[in-house]
């Protein structure tokens, strides 16, 4: 089931703010391209002209290197009263795969998200199930509850929070968490991550929430607080690349789903931002 | 008193961290400045026609120059500063802001620059900043106009915090981080991304064992 890394999908600018007419110099895999606005819609090209092709989805311009197959779904974009948020790129000199799989780390919420995803001493993580889904080939983790002081923006006061983790792309994660104004539906929040080279990558987070109080600035700048808490620890992470060899680091219960992205990762033969060999 | 904020911006930051140490409430307005620019906007030119952020509002007062808002929070608390050393380092938070926030733009958020002219001339305001607080601290002062905390520390502390977030390091300026270290544990301190509290000063959570941690 293995897949070269030009034939997927990558996000490289927000739909609605596309750069003006010089474009967007950007890299993608190490390699140059431009993103800007054409007469009929965004366009993508290589540094010799090759035109990209291109598909518009969850807010973001997507192109390929290779031949693309289809982007995954995320079927709560298109239900009705949510509000779809483009939070914006941030630039994380990390490994692509470093940023998916800190998002998908919960028990780092008490000490870096302090007072708002998490608190001390609220630092347990309880026991949660994690699976590769064969038949979607995707990486899901459910059943994760946390302690939250302020779980989102329209959040009142503390809450238990259930979460629930997808990977459905090398570079995307969408998480499903416990909507504070409506209890029965599931938040949505994706970081969808943009590999500039092996060790430098362009985040752009999005969300689909069910949130009528709150100003679209403040679901923005809420997300981007959170999502820069993070940036300062995966800079400095090491080893840089995200081993996928077990004897690097240890991994403890809270890790689940890390162990089953890394697994399959390589099962999947992603490697771009990977270390294969334990230094 | 509101204040039209953006979250990630260190001039903000600054007004927020001073309205905490002073216990002073703002009500804050977000403003989309990353990604929506709307402080460029026709909406918030009614507000503040410059176009830019922070902007505190009280009253029938409105000011939109970090310094001068730091001014107007301090005025009679122990963080109000007279005097030319004090305007030397207000206005010396713009060069930092310049350089090092610039960097931090550049590297964090695409915004186009020169990004080793903007970390070189960074470095030079820390090696400034470095030197005055050696200067202060043979005179036994832990901060830059004596021995207590006041708007010219609060105005430079953000831009340095924030100088690894462009790619400029704090490593080589042993009296700056003591002096960081000095305002992130004052009573009162609030953090923002990338400036964190000192979770190793929080007493240990679990039963008070008798004053053995205090």
């Amino acid at each position: 089931m293995t897949r070269d890394k030009r034939d997927e999908w990558y996000p490289v600018a927000i739909a609605a703010m596309l750069p003006p007419a010089r474009g967007r110099d950007t890299l993608l895999l190490g390699e140059p391209i431009r993103v800007r606005a054409g007469d009929s819609g965004p366009q993508v090209e290589t540094a010799e002209g090759r035109a990209l092709p291109v598909t518009i989805a969850y807010g973001h311009v997507w192109t390929c290197l290779g031949t693309p197959g289809d982007l995954f779904p995320i079927p709560e974009a298109a239900q009705p009263g949510r509000r779809l948020v483009d939070v914006g790129m941030v630039r994380v000199k990390c490994s692509p795969l470093r940023a998916v799989e800190n998002f998908l780390d919960i028990a780092h919420f008490p000490f870096v998200h302090t007072d708002i995803l998490g608190s001390e001493p609220h630092t347990e993580v309880y026991r949660y199930d994690v699976r590769i889904r064969d038949e979607v080939d995707e990486v899901w983790a459910t059943k994760v509850r946390f302690y939250q002081p302020q779980a989102a923006k329209s959040a009142e006061g503390g809450i238990e929070t259930e979460y629930m983790y997808r990977v459905p792309h090398p570079t995307c994660s969408v998480l499903y968490k416990t909507s504070p104004p409506m209890p029965g539906e599931w938040d949505v929040i994706a970081l969808f991550v943009q590999p500039l080279t092996e060790e430098l990558c362009d985040v752009w987070p999005w969300m689909a929430l069910y949130d009528d109080a709150s100003s679209m600035a403040e679901m923005i700048q809420f997300q981007q607080m959170i999502f820069l808490q993070d940036r300062s620890i995966l800079e400095n992470q090491i080893p840089r690349r995200l081993p996928l060899d077990p004897g690097m680091e240890s991994p403890t219960r809270a890790d689940l789903t890390s162990i089953a992205y890394r697994r399959w990762l390589k099962r999947r033969g992603y490697t771009y931002g990977a270390q294969l060999v334990a230094a | 008193m509101i204040l039209y904020d953006y979250v990630l911006s260190a001039d903000c930051y600054a007004v927020r961290l001073l309205a905490a140490l002073t216990g002073q409430r703002l009500e804050t307005r977000a403003v989309d400045f990353y990604p929506g620019a709307a402080e460029k906007g026709a909406a918030f030119r009614a507000i503040n026609p410059a176009g830019t952020l922070p902007v505190l509002v009280d009253g029938e007062v409105t000011l939109a120059e970090p310094a001068a808002i730091l001014m107007y929070l301090a005025t009679g608390t122990s963080f109000a500063a007279e005097g030319a050393s004090a305007q030397e380092w207000l206005a010396r938070s713009r060069h930092f802001a310049a350089a090092l926030g610039g960097a931090r733009q550049h590297d964090m958020l695409e915004v186009p620059g020169d990004i080793d002219a903007l970390r070189a001339e960074g470095s030079l305001w820390l090696r400034i900043l470095e030197a005055a607080l050696f200067e202060a601290g043979e005179e036994g002062c832990g901060f830059l106009l004596g021995d207590t905390p006041t708007i010219a520390d609060i105005a430079i502390f953000p831009h340095v915090a924030l100088a690894p977030d462009g790619g400029v390091e704090l490593g080589a300026w042993p009296r700056i981080r003591l002096w960081m270290r000095r305002l992130r544990a004052l009573p009162g301190f609030i953090e923002m991304p990338g400036i964190h509290r000192l979770h190793d000063l929080k007493p240990e959570p679990g039963p008070d064992y008798g004053g053995a941690a205090a």
